[in-house]
């Protein structure tokens, strides 16, 4: 019984651990918004001011999926 | 490096977010008074002081502290303006509310020995889902049944309505949980993360470099804190502007 225990333990920091990789993904998804306002704005950059807010939404939408990475992991570590 | 202990840190990095009674020891419950309330009322109490003090001179040429009040009414107004439009505008109150409330607690929570009361999902769930229960009812009231048009994609083929129907469903429905999480979620690892390079800095060898990247971190929370408060502000207009013109 012992073992069972400890491996539900290994378990939670492993699961904890792999939820990391979420992160990768926002880093991607918000790369990829900030990356195409870029070239977007310097190919025109008497527009490049109006887009901000999409930019800024793109972002937020992008960055919150990597948050729920983040939150499985800790609902792993301290909740689980 | 002998003084490194197997049980990890010296103190927990989630430990500046516990809840705990402002008087003396004991269980908390809902009408205790605890730190959460006392970082909500300093942040109210600091909205007052920069929109009602700040600004009680109203002189022609604004002092400083008037024209960052008069900056901040402004930019919010034209936020609204651009994402929702000018019926929006009726809106702009609360929306303005939001804005002042969450970038104030963000910022407060940035002091040090102080407490993030909207790294907390059940502050930020609060706001949320006010948000999300008042555009759903202003939806409804304004548009009537139309409301619903927003779940049925007309620009789509007909086949395919249905499919994206279910798809918008669950995007609204996950709204107040993505909405809230993001602020919650984004303050709560910026902090957790500059503890965890305090909790580094006990360590000699690394401490100078745990110290600057404490600096770093604190530079780019400020940062997160303002953005986030915006984030949060033109998701609500977003919202709005959905439930004033649900027709895709």
């Amino acid at each position: 019984m012992e073992n069972v225990a400890t491996y539900a333990e290994l378990g939670k920091y492993l699961g904890a651990g792999l939820a990391c990789i979420g992160m990768a993904g926002a880093a991607i998804g918000v790369g990829n918004v900030a990356g195409n306002y870029l070239s977007g704005a310097l190919r025109n950059p008497s527009a490049a001011a109006s887009p901000t807010a999409m930019l800024f939404i793109g972002m937020a939408f992008a960055e919150a999926l990597g948050i729920f990475s983040f939150l499985v992991a800790l609902l792993l570590l301290f909740a689980a | 490096m002998a003084t490194e202990e197997s049980t990890g840190l010296v103190f927990h990095p989630m430990d500046q977010f516990i809840v705990r009674p402002l008087f003396g020891d004991g269980p908390v419950h809902w009408y205790t008074p605890s730190n959460v309330t006392l970082w909500l009322a300093l942040a109210v109490l600091a909205v007052w002081l920069l929109f009602v003090v700040g600004t009680s001179g109203r002189s022609l040429i604004p002092s400083r502290i008037q024209s960052m009040a008069e900056l901040t009414y402004g930019m919010v107004h034209k936020m609204i303006e651009d994402v929702s439009g000018k019926e929006g505008l009726r809106y702009f109150p609360y929306v303005f509310t939001l804005f002042c409330f969450i970038l104030f607690a963000n910022m407060l929570g940035l002091l040090p020995k102080s407490f993030t009361t909207t790294s907390h999902i059940a502050v930020t769930g609060v706001l949320a889902l006010l948000v999300f229960l008042g555009v759903t009812i202003l939806g409804f009231v304004r548009n009537g049944a139309h409301f619903l048009g927003l779940f049925w994609v007309s620009s789509a083929p007909l086949a395919l309505r249905p499919v994206l129907a279910v798809i918008e469903v669950i995007s609204y429905f996950v709204r107040p949980v993505s909405h809230s999480i993001r602020l919650a979620g984004n303050l709560l690892a910026g902090h957790a993360v500059i503890k965890v390079f305090a909790a580094f800095a006990a360590i000699t060898v690394i401490a100078p470099i745990s110290i600057l990247a404490i600096v770093g971190m604190f530079a780019f929370e400020i940062m997160v804190a303002v953005i986030q408060a915006y984030v949060f502000t033109i998701l609500t207009c977003v919202y709005l502007k959905d439930a004033l013109h649900p027709a895709h």
